[in-house]
């Protein structure tokens, strides 16, 4: 993990601040998430202190800073999506999953967020799980997907 | 590939005259597809595509390729706009008109192919034929350009969208691409530049509506040295992606665009702001990039023109505020997105101090084509005062949706009417939003307002980043109008005030509308309605002392949402109804006596136990305690539950 971050922080050798953004994005693509280590690092290499990097990446909804889940899901929540019931399926989700957006599940083992548009506005509610778009989602078939998930995350 | 590359170069884009020889445009047609020798099957390919099974149905064609017709060729193509019909595909025979089929599916390849290489057309996908002069028309078939939906537009900006393949450069050369670039650095001063762009009269579109060439002078009588060209291609309005449909379709258009521009102002970077997660969006902008180096047309001394220009694709973290400029500049500085006092505008301190401007992707596709065309020519098109085109992205219950462009000055209802094609499944239309999260409602007494700047000023409405979303009766407004209050709340950056906590009071105040209440005595209601009336002056407030944009056009779908649709606000307040049964805390559950079996599903699973009734026998729930969650509407097997 530190040498990754020593590769990445190569490429931003001069450690300017407007590197800090596209800095931090990368080390979340190439980890998933932004762990303490890593903000503590960042600050040293662009001299700035961790408390203000924390309220940077905070400011901004596409950081994380929990590992997210074997299976992560999104849940598109456009316009379009929302006029054909995205809200119950985020409300059935947080049920079934027993938890809220942007969380993870204790066992690590899902995770999912909201996000504003996908794109597949005419197909809507659109749901993304590893890649994998799924369209024309409703509430009723989420308890067997997420059976379907499970036993994929058991035979894994 | 060398030798096309060096052929590409001296003899189409250093090419001194407008006409070129015979011999090269023979080259050219065979580049373009034209004139081809094999078949060629052309699969749409970018974003809502994919969604749709585009993907699948490229890796099925190309198994069909290999096993049945090995001459044929398989290709992605960008986004024609009609996103009902993705995933569509085109075929084309030589020496025939091309025909284009909807909704082709993986399953669907084979019948599909084999009906057309055996000439015995399948007619329930097809969309119709395309074709020029010198090609074998299919008998009995439509033109695809004289459908309602085509023929209504005026395609300029997305004229190559789904046309060529986006990640081939020597396609869109040979398409004429390019050649406007080389041609204005090696003849037109940056002055020469700006002035024709004000000339035409093309105005930024990503809101406001101000003069592109105005803008760009603004920045080159700055004196600095350095300057940059941003493009904003961060659409994050819930529902509006014509952007994003412009990046994967035409990718390199935009390029030329972004790289005239940069040299009318006299920049030598031009950075691209996508929006976070158009990860497809991201990497054909990239391939572009890349290529357009390859080729010499970004870089060092340009074709000894003595400009030199390169590209950098930032992607933004994820606020919607930073689609506001100075939001956006501050994050590119590797700060958090909040916007600042203008001015300094931009055009005079932006990006690192320096002079920056900032355009839209929509604006930046047109630039091109009037270098190319001259203003005159763009002049023409449109109203006098909004000339050219706007981009439209369809959404919500229309029959048609997708990317559409029409021409500045059609009416609304025309739109409606003729491109979307009325209401899906014989539903009543109620609405038109339009611009997104800060645009206003659209009801059938405005539709005769035309698409134009200054018109839409006039009646209050904004265009915004073109989001066109058709709604029905199913839908309720209130409800609406709390899910663009709850976006905008997230959003809100928290500089001002104004923004910051108007928005939270407005989402409370509109979620105890929309609420099961407590207790239902007059007090409460009168608490309610007391409520909404604040919601106006709250309204007021923000629009006048808010920071940015964003908070001053929030309340927007509030105010036209009250003032078109009072009467339903009124029935949520007072009579706790919602006519189209979507608020969750105002329906009403009974249970049919008839259909009842006693089976006590609904008692075991009723949070707040409302449910009574002896087994076997038809139960009832009390409506006091009932909170309205709907569980046991769900879990009914003998659908016994009755909403109202």
């Amino acid at each position: 993990m530190a040498q990754d971050l020593d590769i990445i922080f190569k490429k931003y050798r001069q450690g300017r601040r407007e590197d800090l953004i596209p800095l931090l994005q990368e080390i979340q693509t190439d980890h998933g998430y932004l762990s303490e280590e890593a903000i503590i690092r960042v600050g040293s290499h662009i001299g700035l202190s961790t408390t203000k990097i924390y309220g940077l990446a905070t400011f901004y909804d596409k950081f994380r800073f929990f590992p997210s889940g074997r299976i992560h899901i999104k849940v598109c929540n456009g316009t379009s999506c929302f006029m054909n019931g995205s809200q119950a399926l985020t409300e059935k989700f947080k049920d079934e999953l027993k938890i809220s957006p942007g969380q993870t599940t204790r066992n690590g083992n899902f995770s999912f967020e909201v996000v504003s548009c996908m794109g597949g506005c005419y197909h809507g509610p659109v749901i993304m799980i590893k890649d994998e778009y799924h369209i024309h989602v409703r509430p009723g078939q989420l308890p067997d997907l997420i059976k379907k998930l499970k036993y994929i995350i058991e035979n894994d | 590939m060398e030798d096309l590359k060096r052929f590409l170069i001296e003899k189409v884009l250093l090419f001194e005259s407008d006409t070129l020889p015979s011999a090269t445009e023979k080259v050219l047609q065979q580049l373009r597809r034209e004139k081809t020798d094999v078949p060629v099957i052309h699969i749409s390919s970018n974003t809502s595509s994919i969604i749709a099974g585009s993907d699948k149905t490229f890796n099925t064609v190309k198994t069909y390729i290999e096993e049945n017709e090995p001459s044929a060729v398989a290709v992605r193509v960008g986004c024609s706009g009609p996103a009902n019909y993705e995933p569509l595909v085109c075929v084309q025979v030589p020496g025939k008109n091309k025909l284009f089929f909807r909704n082709i599916t993986e399953e669907k390849v084979e019948p599909l192919l084999n009906s057309v290489f055996h000439n015995d057309i399948i007619e329930d996908d097809l969309l119709g034929q395309t074709g020029s002069k010198g090609f074998e028309l299919w008998p009995g078939i439509a033109f695809v350009n004289e459908l309602p939906f085509f023929a209504r537009q005026k395609r300029i900006i997305l004229g190559n969208c789904g046309c060529y393949d986006p990640e081939s450069i020597e396609e869109y050369i040979a398409r004429g691409g390019y050649s406007t670039f080389v041609k204005t650095i090696r003849h037109y001063t940056y002055e020469e530049v700006c002035d024709i762009i004000e000339r035409s009269g093309l105005r930024g579109r990503s809101g406001g509506g101000y003069l592109t060439g105005l803008k760009w002078k603004q920045a080159l009588n700055t004196s600095a040295n350095t300057r940059y060209l941003i493009c904003n291609a961060k659409e994050s309005d819930p529902g509006s992606f014509s952007d994003r449909t412009i990046l994967e379709s035409d990718p390199h258009r935009l390029l030329e665009g972004m790289a005239i521009a940069a040299y009318a102002i006299g920049a030598s970077t031009a950075i691209l702001y996508l929006k976070s997660g158009s990860d497809y969006a991201r990497s054909r902008m990239q391939k572009a990039i890349d290529m357009t180096r390859e080729y010499g047309i970004i870089g060092h001394n340009i074709f000894s023109s003595g400009y030199n220009l390169d590209f950098i694709i930032k992607t933004e973290p994820g606020a919607f505020v930073c689609g506001e400029e100075t939001a956006l500049i501050n994050s590119l500085e590797g700060k958090r997105g909040m916007p600042q006092l203008k001015p300094p505008y931009p055009t005079t301190s932006g990006l690192a101090g320096k002079p920056t401007v900032i355009n839209n992707v929509e604006t930046l596709m047109n630039v091109p084509m009037i270098m190319k065309n001259g203003p005159e020519w763009f002049r023409s098109i449109g109203t006098e005062k909004s000339p050219g085109t706007k981009v439209f992205a369809i959404t919500g219950h229309g029959r048609m949706s997708g990317v559409v462009e029409v021409e500045m000055g059609t009416t609304l209802g025309s739109v409606l009417e003729h491109i979307v094609d009325g209401i899906k499944d014989g539903k009543e239309f109620k609405a038109i939003q339009l611009g997104g999260a800060s645009g206003s409602f659209i009801t059938p007494e405005s539709l005769d307002t035309p698409i134009d700047f200054d018109a839409m000023k006039q009646k209050g409405f904004g265009m915004g980043a073109g989001g066109f979303v058709v709604i029905d009766e199913t839908s309720c407004m209130v409800d609406f109008v709390r899910y663009y209050m709850e976006f905008i709340r997230n959003e809100s950056c928290g500089k001002c005030i104004p923004c910051r906590e108007g928005t939270g009071r407005m989402l409370e105040i509109l979620e105890s509308v929309i609420k099961k209440p407590s207790s239902e005595d007059s007090g409460t209601t009168l608490e309610r309605f007391k409520g909404v009336m604040q919601l106006e002056s709250i309204a007021a407030v923000m629009k006048d002392a808010s920071l940015c944009g964003l908070g001053q056009t929030a309340p927007n779908p509030f105010v036209s949402a009250l003032k078109n649709f009072r009467e339903e606000f009124e029935e949520h307040i007072f009579d706790r109804k919602c006519r189209a049964n979507v608020c969750r805390g105002l329906r009403t559950f009974s249970i049919d006596v008839e259909k009842c079996t006693g089976c006590t599903v609904c008692a075991g699973k009723c949070p707040v136990n409302a449910v009574y009734g002896t087994r076997l026998q038809p139960f009832f729930i009390v409506e006091d305690k009932c909170i309205g969650c709907g569980i046991c509407f769900d879990v009914c097997k003998f659908s016994a539950v009755i909403v109202k």
